[in-house]
């Protein structure tokens, strides 16, 4: 009886709510050319940045500092996953090796989901794709990893002092461009070296919007790898 | 009552949304109402992307024939990519916090868990 009220109660509340959404989103057009920032971005983006994918050059160039604090909150939630999940011994606990198709597949393929992950990021001013897809491919090679061997562990040392690395890199770019343009990420290699500018569209063009995605696609990898690891490992007492 | 005339897509997300919410609402079990969070996240998604695109024209990456007035919308897609990253990472930590209550108190059951009855 209560229940039965109680979805009753829930299914009016959402009606009403899409309502008062349908009835907002109708005064917006659907598919009309509403760009104003975007126009702007779309006009310049090929001799301002270098970059010829305008979602790559937003993130990484116009907003690079929004990316620098979404970095931040990747690694905030990758802190709180290890504080959450905090034992003082932990180990894999799984009894069962993954099937044969599963081990041999794994085997085979996760050198080749590294290699895409690392394409994914490293072309993210040409095609679709950029460090956080790229970054979250490589970690799924991991899982990959974890799900067919019961005692398989990622390298914790590497791992951590790589996330610590590139996290101070992503600073350091920032800082360097302070240095020689005034604010921080100003792009030097594109506006002050002007490398790359006679290849836009080819790999060695967009400025430093390669160096951050790989730096990105580094950090992404690590962190959600981290995160598995954490998930994964079940407290043992002595 | 007139009902509003809107795009399907734009029906399409808030559907989605609405989907999300009635799970949130309804659901007991704390594992599905984190799935509902997640499948509103997804309607949130779809409707910025679905308000940056344009008819007739292609995805903004101006490679060979595509000029700058043959694009849709590059910011609402960049926004998107920073809501997904974000989205992970909550749902991440949500799910570590589900699994230190389960190991408290034994379920998932909200109703059974004290202090979060609603």
């Amino acid at each position: 009886m209560v229940s039965i009220l109680k979805r009753g109660l829930a299914i009016i509340t959402i009606l009403i709510i899409g309502y008062w959404l349908a009835q907002a989103l109708a005064g917006i057009p659907f598919g009309q050319d509403k760009m104003l920032v975007g126009q702007y971005y779309l006009d310049h983006v090929k001799q301002q940045t270098g970059a010829i994918n305008a979602v790559t050059a937003v993130v990484v160039n116009y907003r690079g500092f929004d990316t620098l604090g979404e970095v931040t909150v990747l690694f905030i939630a990758s802190t709180g996953v290890g504080a959450l999940l905090w034992e003082r011994k932990k180990r894999r606990t799984a009894k069962t090796e993954g099937s044969i198709v599963l081990t041999t597949g794994t085997r085979l393929l996760v050198p080749f989901v590294i290699l895409f992950g690392a394409y994914i990021f490293i072309h993210g001013h040409l095609t679709p794709g950029g460090g956080f897809p790229g970054g979250a491919t490589i970690a799924t090679a991991f899982l990959l990893l974890y799900m067919a061997f019961t005692m398989y562990e990622i390298p914790h040392k590497a791992f951590e002092k790589t996330e610590g690395l590139v996290g101070m890199g992503y600073v350091i770019v920032g800082l360097i461009g302070l240095a020689i343009g005034g604010y921080f990420l100003f792009d030097w290699i594109w506006q002050t070296w002007g490398w790359g500018h006679e290849n836009i569209g080819r790999l060695f063009s967009g400025g430093f919007i390669p160096i951050i995605y790989i730096i990105i696609g580094l950090k992404v990898g690590t962190e959600l790898s981290g995160i598995i690891d954490n998930m994964l490992k079940e407290g043992v007492s002595e | 009552m007139n009902l509003p005339h809107i795009s399907v897509f734009y029906f399409g997300a808030i559907s989605l949304v609405l989907i999300g919410l009635y799970a949130i609402l309804v659901k007991k079990n704390i594992l599905k109402m984190l799935i509902g969070l997640s499948i509103m996240e997804t309607g949130v998604n779809l409707l910025l992307v679905s308000i940056g695109y344009i008819y007739g024209r292609s995805a903004p990456i101006l490679s060979e024939g595509i000029g700058p007035n043959q694009a849709v919308d590059p910011i609402p897609q960049a926004l998107v990519l920073t809501a997904i990253v974000i989205g992970v990472a909550t749902t991440a930590m949500a799910l570590s916090a589900v699994i230190v209550l389960y190991r408290h108190y034994g379920t998932l059951n909200i109703e059974e868990i004290r202090r979060l009855r609603g």
